[in-house]
């Protein structure tokens, strides 16, 4: 890197500042992966999105309804908080870890499951019925199916 | 409990489509090792586990039916598969293995062969 004369100063102190400072590679690996996708994703939403938010959502549309699928394992789906308020729908609960043996000779090995509280949002379109909203949690899918007032079928304007 | 980036065998036809890598936790206790997988979606009808030599391979297919006619407007997951493998080492008893698949959780105890128990050796001393 050094060699290229045409590289901006600012970018070559930047990878100094990396290559001397960075003490943890994982840190630094996750910092790379947020850069690539912020490279990639030039608008991301607001209250943010991707990969490693909990649940993952799904939404699709047909003209009668918005249908959400929450991708989340483990819940006891009497703790689940679905709520839709103006014209926005948020999922929320939290899930905990199991706790190991407690005999502390337990290894782990592995601990990639999430756990914690979550907060999810999803926007809606401005014609949805809040009153209707029917949700189903099966297998660890949170399925919400929101209906919406009424189709968006296109009307023939009559040219007098 | 190693991951094996490489498949034990050729997938099979129609599972060559690229899968999702489930998230596990691995804990290793004096008995054996109970693993964890977040398999959302996945019945039980869905889900394959097989033990090939010292291969364990966790297949699983998410069952979702979206009404007809459904516009994906944001997709966070873009497969319809999980697939994860992992190498056992020898002690492990693969034959005992015990797995429970709950909301979507599967949880698999894989015990340790009894002649690879810890064994509190008792020290003598003449």
């Amino acid at each position: 890197m050094g060699q290229d004369a045409t590289l901006p100063i600012h970018g070559e102190m930047t990878m100094l500042y990396r290559t001397l400072y960075s003490r943890n590679v994982f840190a630094e690996l996750d910092r790379l992966a947020r850069d690539m996708q912020q490279a990639l994703d030039l608008t991301p939403a607001i209250r943010g999105r991707g990969p490693g938010a909990f649940p993952a959502l799904n939404v699709g549309t047909t003209p009668r309804s918005v249908e959400v699928y929450g991708f989340a394992p483990g819940i006891d789906p009497a703790t689940l908080d679905v709520q839709i308020e103006k014209g926005v729908l948020t999922v929320a609960g939290e899930r905990r870890a199991e706790a190991p043996p407690s005999d502390g000779k337990a290894t782990t090995h592995a601990r990639e499951r999430f756990d914690g509280r979550f907060r999810r949002v999803v926007n809606l379109p401005d014609d949805i019925n809040p009153e209707a909203v029917q949700a189903r949690y099966r297998d660890g899918l949170l399925h919400i199916s929101v209906p919406r007032r009424e189709p968006a079928k296109p009307h023939r304007v009559t040219i007098q | 409990m190693t991951d094996t980036q490489t498949p034990a065998r050729e997938p099979q036809a129609g599972h060559a489509e690229p899968a999702l890598t489930p998230p596990v936790d691995v804990i290793e206790d004096a008995g054996g090792i109970t693993l964890r997988a977040d398999l959302p979606g996945v019945p039980r009808d869905r889900l394959c586990l097989e033990v090939e030599g010292d291969t364990l391979t966790i297949e699983g297919e998410i069952a979702i039916e979206p009404p007809e006619g459904m516009d994906p407007t944001h997709v966070e997951v873009d497969r319809a598969r999980f697939h994860r493998a992992f190498s056992l080492s020898k002690e492990l008893d693969t034959a005992q293995v015990k797995a429970e698949l709950v909301h979507g959780v599967l949880t698999l105890r894989i015990p340790k062969a009894a002649h690879a128990q810890p064994r509190r050796v008792a020290v003598r001393v003449d």
